[in-house]
């Protein structure tokens, strides 16, 4: 009988050594809490280039993390890109006219939506749209118009580097 | 002429045969499951020669595996100056293919053949036969908790191998590369979903782990009663097992990712 007491710990140590694997896969690879956090709501933006922008990509205000790309499609009206930011609900503060503008983390890293705040006193309530965006910095476009106007330093080309 | 398309006949009627028998059963096994909620023991004990002893080679297998991605997928993404995404190539590539399949492909070898062995030779030695005579059914005295154990044992196998293997690369990938610790999870974490790749690499170890012991004790269970016979049924058990996990987890990935 010792020795089946001692098989089923050994069974019991396996069973559990598993399930805390894929816990540890959910919680450290995945990170699950991140992106199923629902309590947030959810506003739109219209960008006329979204770039590599994908799904479930960052939204960050000054740097810190406070939501989500729920979804990026196209409008057929305006042919403009229609990106679904949901934003956590801790955040319900936010400026009516804060601006977005799609960025990229170091020179080969992920795209996220960046938002810089504005200056309204009303805040960005579930639904409502982002007026002011900037689009994704697309590198040929980059090219092609520093080759057009090779003086360089204009605008876009300082942009660029922000 | 004639006695060719006999020879395709047979042996397109044999494989049809067998497969027939196999899924007969599997039903069989499955209405005998009830049997095992009310001996539990029988499965603990099947958990452990099935999983437990298949542990060690998927543990030193799982490190060995991530290691060897994180130099390779090191040396490719270094050129694109993309070392930073080290974790995130080794993650879905462990959570969606390699952990299931190999685990699986380890499986086959290990447990299934033993699996294989063991029911061949107590068909043999007619032990399956005297069970009969007992009035105990040997379908679920014996085949049915080594089938669930089975079914059990891979997705867990599977789970530890994946994260062995994403621990084996986070060593080799900080401690010999030189790649930021940091960025390798938060990269991680920013790009692997878990509905999308741990959840489905999941579903497919599960399937692989059904497949697999299915294969194994049907084949021991139908093997011919003689050392050769359970010898040759063994040897088809990690063939078989292996091409079907293969030619599965293609058929999954086409439905699973997009």
């Amino acid at each position: 009988m010792e020795n089946s007491r001692s098989m089923e710990i050994v069974v019991g140590a396996f069973v559990a050594a598993g399930l805390a694997a894929l816990f540890v896969l959910a919680m450290q690879v995945s990170n699950i809490t991140a992106f199923q956090r629902a309590d947030g709501y959810t506003v739109e933006a219209y960008f006329q280039n979204v770039g590599g922008l994908r799904d479930r990509a960052p939204v960050r205000m000054g740097g810190v993390p406070i939501g989500r790309v729920s979804g990026i499609t196209l409008d057929p009206a305006r042919f403009e890109a229609r990106v679904e930011l949901t934003i956590d609900a801790r955040y319900d503060d936010l400026p009516s006219d804060t601006a977005a503008s799609i960025r990229t983390s170091g020179l080969l890293g992920e795209q996220y939506v960046s938002l810089q705040p504005g200056g309204m006193p009303d805040a960005l309530e579930d639904g409502d749209e982002i007026m002011l965006t900037q689009s994704a910095l697309v590198l040929e476009d980059l090219v092609s118009q520093f080759l057009y106007n090779q003086s360089g330093d204009d605008g876009d080309g300082s942009g660029g580097s922000e | 002429m004639v006695g060719l398309l006999q020879r395709i006949g047979a042996s397109t009627l044999a494989s049809l045969g067998t497969l027939g028998r196999a899924t007969l059963f599997l039903l069989r096994v499955i209405r005998g499951l009830g049997e095992l909620v009310r001996r539990p023991h029988l499965l603990v004990q099947e958990l452990y020669s099935v999983g437990v002893l298949t542990l060690v080679i998927i543990v030193v297998s799982g490190l060995f595996v991530g290691m060897v991605l994180a130099l390779q997928g090191y040396y490719t993404l270094v050129d694109f100056g993309a070392e930073q995404s080290l974790g995130v190539l080794v993650a879905l590539s462990l959570t969606r293919e390699l952990g299931p399949v190999v685990t699986a492909l380890l499986f086959a070898g290990r447990a299934g053949s033993a699996l294989t062995a063991e029911i061949g030779l107590m068909k043999a030695t007619e032990q399956l036969a005297g069970m009969e005579m007992m009035a105990v059914d040997p379908e679920r005295r014996i085949i049915a908790p080594r089938l669930v154990a089975a079914l059990i044992s891979l997705p867990l196998l599977a789970m530890i191998f994946i994260l062995l293997g994403i621990g084996g690369a986070y060593v080799v990938g900080t401690s010999l590369l030189g790649v930021d610790g940091g960025s390798f999870w938060s990269q991680m974490q920013a790009q692997v979903s878990f509905t999308d790749d741990v959840l489905n690499g999941l579903i497919k170890s599960v399937l692989f782990g059904l497949v697999a012991g299915w294969i194994a004790v049907f084949n021991g269970y139908d093997c011919l009663p003689t050392s050769a016979g359970v010898s040759r049924a063994t040897t088809r058990t990690v063939v078989v097992t292996s091409l079907v996990v293969l030619g599965l987890d293609f058929v999954l990935t086409a439905l699973m990712f997009d």
